[in-house]
């Protein structure tokens, strides 16, 4: 039997005094790669900041558990040593650090670096440029993959890498993420599913006001919610029986 | 009378304890001449913190322990591009001289002029011959080896039309100095054409006083950079250098990065005057505040001819809740037109960073190391790569130390 490389067992999470995500339950079986589905403000980055372990979203209950390990209260670069990684939406500037600093603490040699280079057509002179400073749309997406590549963990977590991007570099991008996760696991956030035209996922989620309301596979839900929108999952009966189900469980 | 008696007896009414530091010494021991190498190991450590190395990687080098000259040597290659010696030897073999002493500068301008010019302890004159291009940094160190003492160096530097060089300063203490005050005076001259670059690194100790007083005159099309470097704590340290942009398309560049520990209080400023077409002025400064630091950063831009352009940036990082970093940037413009500009920031390392760069793998101190690291990176001055090594390996030496 395959085990899960991520159980994420009723989780529920506060960020700013404000609660966010609500009993998330998720199991990622090992080798398979997951998309979560969900309108803005749904939880959705916040479920992948809270797996990473991002201090400022307080877990009020519930448990992470990462290769049969529980690292609920593990720091960020535990997690990270461990095997987590995650490529963000929105990183932050970081002046006074060059992305180098980053691809070479990952890397053994100048021709590993080249070679992660050349798999998302990055210009080697972004390396020594401040982190994200300056950086196009396209870059930073670009640069949040290579630095994943270069970590080379097990479990890969995606955060809406294929938005904001233009059609070729969004091909250079698909593939990368595609290439990355052959043997690997994933959770991928997709708003508008581009990505997914790259990418084999095995499973899919919607999440609605911090809810998982429901499962299945990728393609169709995310051809109910490409023509009816996010509206039609309101009225999606397999809401009200989570919510039925989660009253139950209070 | 002789001009340096005349000076001292104006001075008898104005004891150096007014200055705020009481106890100070005049009376330190001489020393011979000297070859820097040939120094205590003790002295050459100090002096190798503040950039001062082998005199045989320097076109030239100018050694002052206390009140003594120790050497003052050219090395031959570059004999015929560039003269040193101490300021009191060139003011009694070059009578021409004496127009460049205190022309800049006003000796009443304070009560630290004042006592440079009334107590003076020689400092360098540098003068780079007409132009010659010096390949090689020049280098000088002032050294207080005496428990404190008071040390008044007055500095002329003069770049002929069209010469270039680099002149590094280190000024330090003995590591077993419990206080003293130091007072510099410089005065640059960067003649049409000229480029000259010059670092100063300061490294004195938590009870000392160091006073610089710095002014530049710079003609056309000359360019005048200078950087400031001060990485050890220190009780009180005052400066405010002044560039005259008098010349058409004359530049200067002031980089200033202050790292201030323990209880230091540090005003550390610049102010740019823009006097001709096409004059060009930019401060950027770098203030890093731990302990219970205390550190002013100033900078003043001045306009006075309409084609003439200037900005100023100033970042602060604090990295203790008892460290305090006060910006004070200001324009102002004599004439319409001029182009002035600032941006300051000053704040705490943003947690938000520190938590990404762990999510690469790096530990919390790793990733604060990183940001200190980084907020005090010198390649953005384009430096000469040498001197850009030099001063990496004392961020280096000072960040681990911060954290």
């Amino acid at each position: 039997m395959t085990r899960n490389i991520l159980e994420v067992n009723n989780l529920s999470v506060e960020v700013s005094g404000r609660i966010v995500l609500k009993d998330v339950n998720l199991k990622i079986p090992e080798g398979e790669v997951h998309v979560l589905f969900g309108p803005n403000g749904s939880g959705k980055s916040t479920l992948l900041m809270t797996i990473m372990g991002f201090p400022a979203y307080k877990i009020l209950s519930g448990e992470i558990i990462f290769k049969g390990r529980d690292v609920t209260n593990l720091p960020i670069n535990e997690r990270a040593n461990l095997g987590i990684n995650v490529a963000f939406q929105n990183p932050p500037t970081i002046r006074g650090v060059k992305l180098r600093e980053i691809i070479e603490h990952w890397t053994s040699s100048m021709m590993e670096v080249e070679n992660l280079l050349k798999k998302v057509n990055f210009s080697p002179e972004l390396l020594d440029r401040e982190i994200n400073l300056g950086f196009s749309g396209g870059e930073i997406k670009k640069s949040e993959i290579l630095q994943i590549m270069a970590q080379k963990g097990d479990f890969l977590m995606i955060d809406e890498s294929d938005s904001g991007v233009d059609v070729e570099n969004l091909k250079i991008i698909g593939n990368a993420i595609n290439d990355m996760l052959r043997g690997r696991s994933g959770l991928i956030i997709t708003h508008h599913g581009h990505i997914l035209r790259f990418v084999n996922a095995h499973a899919a989620y919607v999440i609605l006001q911090g809810t998982i309301v429901c499962s299945g596979s990728p393609t169709k839900i995310l051809t109910q919610i490409l023509t009816e929108g996010y509206g039609w999952c309101y009225k999606c009966p397999m809401r009200r029986i989570e919510k039925r189900k989660m009253k139950r469980n209070r | 009378m002789s001009d340096e008696k005349n000076r001292e007896e104006k001075n008898e009414e104005k004891p150096l304890e007014d200055l705020g530091v009481s106890g100070l010494s005049r009376k330190p021991r001489k020393w011979q001449t000297c070859t820097p190498s040939s120094l205590p190991e003790v002295i050459i450590k100090r002096a190798y913190e503040v950039g001062v190395v082998s005199e045989d990687s320097r076109a030239a080098t100018y050694f002052q322990i206390d009140h003594s000259v120790l050497s003052r040597a050219v090395q031959k290659a570059f004999q015929g591009q560039l003269e040193v010696m101490s300021t009191k030897e060139a003011m009694k073999k070059y009578d021409w001289s004496k127009k460049y002493w205190w022309n800049l500068i006003n000796k009443d301008m304070d009560q630290f002029t004042r006592l440079a010019y009334t107590k003076w302890d020689h400092g360098y004159f540098i003068r780079i011959l007409e132009d010659q291009k010096v390949t090689l940094p020049l280098q000088s160190c002032f050294f207080v080896f005496t428990d404190y003492l008071n040390q008044n160096v007055h500095n002329v530097i003069i770049a002929e039309p069209g010469s270039e060089a680099q002149i590094i300063t280190g000024c330090t203490v003995h590591p077993n100095i419990r206080g003293g005050l130091h007072v510099g005076v410089s005065e640059f001259y960067i003649k049409e054409g000229a480029k000259l670059t010059f670092t100063m690194i300061h490294a004195w100790n938590r009870n000392f006083n160091s006073h610089p007083r710095s002014a530049a005159l710079i003609e056309d099309d000359a360019v005048f950079v200078s950087n400031y470097l001060l990485f050890q704590p220190v009780r009180n340290l005052q400066t405010y250098p002044t560039a005259y942009c008098k010349g058409a398309n004359s530049r200067v560049e002031f980089n200033n990065i202050i790292y201030g520990s323990g209880d230091s209080h540090i005003d550390v400023g610049s102010k740019v005057i823009l006097q001709n077409s096409g004059a060009r002025g930019e401060i950027i400064t770098r203030a890093l505040a731990t302990d219970n630091a205390k550190i002013y950063a100033r900078g003043l831009l001045q306009g006075e001819h309409e084609e003439s352009k200037a900005h100023l940036e100033c970042r602060g990082l604090l990295l203790s809740d008892n460290a305090m970093i006060y910006t004070v940037p200001e324009l102002l413009a004599k004439a319409q037109g001029a182009d002035l500009s600032h941006e300051a920031a000053v704040g705490k390392i943003a947690e938000e960073e520190i938590c990404y760069l762990m999510s690469r793998g790096f530990s919390e101190k790793e990733a604060t190391s990183l940001i200190v690291r980084g907020f005090m990176d010198v390649s953005i001055f384009g430096l000469p790569r040498n001197l850009e090594e030099n001063i990496k390996r004392i961020i280096s030496i000072t960040a681990e130390r911060a954290l």
